[in-house]
This record gives structure tokens, sequence and C-alpha cells, in this order.
């Protein structure tokens, strides 16, 4: 670890810290739909696509009818998504002249990864899809689930916030007013700045370039293996190009990021020198990921009335995330043990460390940092393989989507999934000094709970059970490429993703088949709505309730012992569950690598 | 029920001529007018042919040249296939191939252990950049290739390594295809 490299991590802690409040306040704004700047011009379309959609803006929904028209929304644009794919090859904008996307079950789990912000990825995006795909239905819906996750998240506030109401707000407003205010013009902006720093955006045919020196190299059979000629030897080819992949890259790269997707434009997602070409597209890509989740802490400290509140939570996911990050940072800058003879020691000419995997321009530092954050976020964008991380390193990214990714979290997700933990904590608060536990002045009584747990529940299941069965079975075990307990580890981390909505992988699991795309489609779709019912039930259910002014007995959620507390929860129900499938997985790979057993 | 269904479908079908169609057009177009040669990829060419892009980094094997590091995108460098080498740090395949070229290299220049990231495939598998110290490591063979004091070597190296971008963020690196290009400019390989 370098100075500089805890220099580059902390100043990006600071650039969140300073985005929170003035994010924050104008989401608050937004939802609340009060005046903002831009209500001169965006006002007029918002207007034109209620008139098109047939939305009343005055119309109040119970948690109920929420949850309905977001789940039809869902449903629908996930068709539509599918559709796309599969005749790709008749639309326009396809240069590379793609055909449909193929098998069905790779279409049907491309499908569910996007409409659930997962962005989990079974292709290869520069041969598969064309750009009409990437655009209007990958990239579309990088937009839709992101801002699907924030209304839910203001939902939920709302719900705190209001008293005895039974609604809370209207999906579709929401949903548009999200769309229009909040993420399209950042993302205008955005998409040209990472164009000015060198991430390419533009609709022509791949390029074809005559390499500087010519090479040689070994012919591949259809069946992946090297060509032998009559003579034994292996068949050589000479390459004299290089076709360079392009497209609208940077128009998707930057909600990919702001939206907690993670989907790449690329195989390499951010680890491609289009999508990522330098150091501070880095760091604003790591912006973007944090940007929003740390925003919504401050959302929900102003909708609520109690800022100490806000930062209360900020501080917890803040701590947390400092934990990732110095684990991950120390474990990758201390190399891989097994590699002898070679220099992985940081210098004034090079990083160092567990370089396997990773880019020179981003180093250790930037390399282990985001990976941590695009996992304490639901984001799963990459810019270097988890897969070939070191077995802590790689454990880290693990762990945050175990503890539901509430570390600034998802876009709106990593809000109500903290306000989940947050209603577990004051529940065992309560039952620490005898009353019934209340929370910003609503009281928190068994439905809540049992909702709540039913939510904590609901992820270890699906994902212990598809890693149970995949460990076992041959149709799960013949997708593992790497070998001891790192295979157990990949099978765990994809449905741990999936489940998680990250949709980040360690990638040598070879998931395109019927058994993986199906069950991490279900792992995904469970994931996303099986989690956002039961929190819109206590939505509904907290609008409803009576304001209870603070008394004595009332657990204060403003103070250092409520962050604890709350980071307490977090891990004791989180990192708990997965405990024993972490000794069998990265802890027990960490023992062997030290003893210096190779698979 | 009904008219939200109705209502989800029309939303599904304005949002996305929205978001999905004008919003990466007009950036589309704002890029190629603000950043052209940004917004197509930093192509490089010569006497009127494109020989690749300043950030997509290509194969070298010849002494004369500063190699890249190890690629495992299709058969390598091949840009329409970016991909890492996935093997885990546990994995027998990763540590037998970084001791069969750590022993290549040591074998070019036992003066000095091997740098990292010259044994170590990147994540996109286009990394264009090496490190200082990976270049400093091919600087005996190059120049001995070139047939030139490795003092001369040393400062067209130097001018193409970048430090830290702002001074302070990411790596300092050196871009091996520029590298490489500027090398032919300046010592050409005498063909005999």
């Amino acid at each position: 670890m370098t100075a500089n490299g805890w220099f580059q991590i902390l100043l990006f802690l600071a650039l969140i810290f300073a985005v929170t409040k003035p994010l924050g306040v104008f989401m608050a704004r937004v939802f609340s739909r009060e005046r903002t700047f831009m209500d001169p011009v965006l006002r007029p379309v918002e207007r034109l696509l209620y008139r098109v959609t047939g939305v009343d803006e005055n119309h109040e929904m119970r948690w109920t009818e929420y949850a309905t028209s977001m789940l039809l929304f869902s449903v629908v644009s996930m068709l539509l998504l599918y559709l796309i794919q599969r005749v790709q090859g008749f639309l326009p904008f396809n240069p590379q002249k793609f055909g449909a996307v193929t098998p069905t079950h790779l279409a049907f789990n491309t499908a569910a990864s996007f409409t659930t912000n997962t962005n989990w990825q079974a292709y290869a995006g520069e041969t598969t899809m064309s750009y009409f795909t990437q655009m209007a239905g990958l990239a579309y819906h990088n937009f839709a689930s992101a801002a699907t996750g924030i209304v839910l998240a203001i939902a939920f506030i709302r719900g705190i916030a209001r008293r005895q109401m039974e609604t809370i707000g209207n999906f579709w407003v929401d949903f548009v007013r999200c769309c229009l205010w909040v993420l399209l013009p950042f993302c205008v902006v955005g998409a040209l700045f990472l164009v000015s720093q060198g991430v390419v955006q533009n609709l022509k045919p791949y390029d074809k370039a005559t390499l500087v020196e010519p090479q040689q190299v070994q012919r591949m059979g259809s069946d992946g293996k090297p060509v032998v000629g009559p003579d034994g030897k292996p068949v050589m080819d000479t390459v004299t190009e290089q076709t360079i992949a392009q497209g609208p890259v940077a128009s998707q790269e930057i909600i990919k990021e702001f939206g907690t997707n993670g989907g790449g434009f690329f195989n390499a997602n951010s680890a491609h020198p289009f999508e990522n070409p330098t150091p501070l597209t880095n760091l604003a890509e790591l912006f973007c990921i944090f940007a929003i989740g740390g925003g919504l802490t401050y959302t929900l400290g102003r909708m609520t009335g109690s800022q100490r509140h806000g930062w209360a939570v900020w501080s917890a996911m803040a701590i947390l995330f400092l934990t990732g990050v110095t684990v991950a940072y120390w474990a990758e800058a201390r190399g891989n043990p097994l590699l002898a003879g070679v220099d992985q020691h940081a210098s004034a000419l090079q990083s160092g460390g567990n370089m396997e995997g990773k880019e020179v321009r981003f180093g250790i530092a930037n390399s282990a940092l985001f990976a941590t954050v695009t996992t304490d976020a639901s984001c799963g964008a990459i810019n270097g393989w988890h897969d070939s991380y070191t077995p802590l390193g790689g454990m880290v990214p693990l762990v945050n989507i175990m503890l539901s990714e509430v570390i600034f979290g998802g876009v709106g997700s990593g809000m109500y999934g903290i306000l989940i933990y947050i209603v577990l904590a004051v529940f065992i608060a309560g039952l620490m000094v005898g009353r019934t536990p209340e929370y910003l002045g609503k009281k928190i009584e068994a439905y809540d709970v049992k909702m709540a747990m039913l939510v904590a529940l609901i992820f270890p299941l699906v994902i212990l059970v598809f890693t149970s069965i995949s460990s076992v079975k041959g149709f799960g075990t013949s997708a593992i490429t790497n070998g001891g307990p790192h295979g157990l580890t990949q099978v765990l981390y994809a449905f741990v993703s999936g489940a998680g909505n990250n949709g980040s992988a360690f990638g040598g699991l070879s998931a395109n088949t019927l058994w993986y795309n199906t069950t991490i489609g279900i792992t995904m779709l469970a994931g996303r709505f099986l989690m956002i019912i039961p929190m819109l039930g206590i939505a509904g259910n907290l609008a409803r309730k009576k304001y209870v002014p603070p008394s004595l007995g009332t657990f204060p959620v403003t103070t250092p012992l409520f962050t604890m507390l709350l980071i307490s929860v977090i891990i004791i129900v989180g990192a708990l569950t997965f405990f024993p499938a972490l000794s069998l997985g990265p802890i027990l790979e960490h023992l062997l690598m030290g003893a210096g057993k190779t698979f | 029920m009904k008219k939200n269904l109705i209502t989800a479908v029309l939303m599904t079908l304005a949002t996305t001529v929205l978001l999905g169609i004008i919003y990466p057009l007009v950036v589309t177009g704002l890029a190629q007018v603000l950043f052209p040669r940004k917004a197509n990829g930093q192509l490089l060419e010569a006497n009127g042919r494109i020989i690749g892009s300043r950030i997509i980094g290509q194969a070298f094997t010849g002494p004369n040249y500063f190699h890249s590091r190890p690629s495992v995108a299709g058969y390598g460098y091949q840009a329409d296939n970016s991909n890492g080498s996935q093997l885990g740090p546990t994995n027998h395949q990763l540590i037998e191939r970084v001791k069969a070229d750590t022993a290549t290299l040591h074998a070019e220049n036992p003066r000095v252990p091997v740098p990292i990231d010259l044994v170590t495939t990147s994540a996109s598998g286009l990394d264009p950049e090496i490190s200082p110290a990976a270049a400093a490591f091919q600087l005996p063979r190059v120049a001995k290739a070139r047939g030139i004091s490795e003092d001369e070597l040393k400062g067209v190296v130097a001018r193409h390594t970048q430090s830290r971008q702002l001074g302070f963020l990411g790596e300092p690196r050196v871009n091996v295809l520029e590298l490489n290009l500027d090398l032919d400019r300046i010592f050409p390989v005498v063909k005999r």
C-alpha cells in the first residue's frame, strides 16, 4: 500500500461527502414536486409524456397500486428487451450484421438481468449485441431500472414521513421525474465528459487496423484446441490486422455507473480502454456509482425532517466502505506468494501487487477501490477481473454483496435495503430496553418486523439453494474453471451477484448454459421483486400510522451509538448467514495459498 | 389494473424513444462535433491506412520492439474480443505460465527481477501500457537489437512515460504502441 494510493481512495470518499447534500436536496425537491432550475425545459417534456401515456399526475396511489404499476412496467419493458434481442438482425444500427441473440435462454437471462438492474452478462457485448440493442434495449434499461429503484426508495421514505395517509405517491410521476430531472441531464453532460477523455461514441462499423508488427498465432480448431499439422507441430497463421470494436459507448457508460447498472458495452467492461481510458474517467465512474446512493441519505434526512439521522446512516456506510477497501487494497498489494522470482513490490516505477487481470493505468489502489465500490453499490461494473483477485481481495466484493449492497448501495435499492436493516436495528434496540420500538415517530410493530425478516431471509435462501445444487450436480460443476475452493467461490459468487442484483462475476465461470442462464435469471428476478413487495408493504403500513412524539424511552437514531448498532446488525444478519460458505471458499483458499498449494 | 397496464405499455415505448434512441443519437452528434478524434477511438494512420488506436494495445514479439503485456483477448490483442485470463490465484495454469514467462525474461535480462505487469495478463487483454519498470527491464534488449546505446533509448522511453494524471491519479505508465512507432521513426532497423 502506498501513500498515493490512500490519498486517491480518501479523495474519492471526500468527493462523495461533498456531493451528498446538493444531490440529496435536489432529489428531495424533484420528488416533492418543487420548482427546480431545469423546469422551463423539462416541464413541457414531462407534460407531453403524461399526455401520451395517459397519466393523471394528481392521482395518488396506495402501496398495492404503486407495486402493481411497478411490476407491470417491469414485465412489459422486459418483454420488449427480449423481443429486441431476438429480432435485432432486422433492426437498424447493426453494422456488424449480428443475428438474433441465441439461445433463447441467453436472451431471457439478459432481459431479466437488465430489467432488475443486475446487468449480469452471460454474453460478450462486442460479439453479440447490435448498436440498436445496446442503445434502445440495454442502455434504456439502465435508465428504467435505475429510476425504478430510486422511486421505490422515495416511496419508502414517504411512508416514513407521512402520517395517517393511505397513499405513498404516484409511480408513473415519480418515474418520469426521476428520468427527466435526476438521470438524463447529468448523463448528457457526463457522457460528453467521458468522450473528451477518450471513451468512444460513434455508430460506425468496427475499424480494421494494419498491425505495426505482424504476429504468428496458433490456428484454433472449431473445438477450441490448437490445430496440429502432419509434422506434429501446431499450425501457425500470420495475423496482419486488428479489428477494433466501436460503438455508442459513452452514452451507455455514464448511465451504467450513475444508475449502478454495471453492464459493460464490451466484454471487459470498465477495464476496456474505450470504456475507461484514463485514471480521471476511472475516478469519474467511481464517483457516479456512489453519488445517488450518498445523496439519498440526505434525501432521507430531509424528507423525514431528521437530517442528523441521514448523516448517521451515511457514517455507517462510510465506515463499512473504508473497512472493505482497506482489506481489498491490503490483500491485492501483497500480491500472490505463489509467483516466485517476480517483482511485486510497489515502487516509483510500478504499482506492484497482484496484477493478473488488472490494467497498468489503474494499478492496485484504483482496482481494489473499484472492486469495493462496485459491490458496495449494486453496480457490478469492473475494471479488473475479480476471479483473478487474491482470495481475500476477492472475498471483499463477495461479502459486500452478501451484506445486501447497502454501503451507499444500488440507486434506491441501497436505501430501501438499509431501511430494512434500520427497522431490524431499532427492533433489536427496542427488545433490549423492553419497549415498542419507534423509528422517526412511527411505532415499529409485528407486521413491519415480519416483512423485514422476510426480506432478510429470501436473499440467502435463493442463493444457498441454487449454489448447493450447482456445486454437486454435473450441470453445475462443469462450468467451473478454477479448481479447489476457488471453484466453489465462482459458483457462490454467481448466485450472490444475481440475487443481490449486482452483476459482477467471477468471470471464469462458463455461465452461458441452460442451467445457469435459467437459474441466475430466476435468482435475479427473485432478488429484485420478492424484496420490493414486502418492502413496499412496510412503507404502506408506516404511512397509515399515527405520529408518536419522541419520549425518554425512544432510542435515538441520530447518534454514533445508533451508527454502531446499525453496522453490527448489518454484519450479524448479513455476514453470519454466509460464514460457512465463505469458510469453504475464499478463507480456505487463502490458507491453502499460504501453504503453497495450487489446483 | 387495466389502465395501468396500458400506461405501462405506452410508457415503455415513449421512454424507449426518448432515452434509448433520441438520447444516444444526440450524444453521438454532439461528441462527433466537439471531440471527433476521441469519439472515433483515437485512430493512428500511416500512408493513408489505419495502423491502430492510440489507446488499444498491440502485440509485439520482435527483439527490436518493446513488448506489451501478455494478452488473452482472442489470440492476443484481438480488439473485438476483449477478455482476461480469469485464472484464480491458486490455479496451476497461472503459476506455470508466469514461471515459464519469468524464466524467458530472466534469461534476457538477468540484472533485475521481472516486473509483475510484464508476466500477468491485463483485464481487457488490450492494455495499451506497461509500467516504467517493465519498459526499463526491456531496454537492454531493444537497444542491442537496434544497435544503439541504452542512454539514447532511455531518452525516448522517458518522453513516452506518462506520470500520474493531474499529478496524483492512477499510475505512471508507458504507451507501447506510440513508443514503438517513435522508435521506428528515430532508429529505423537497417534491413539487410
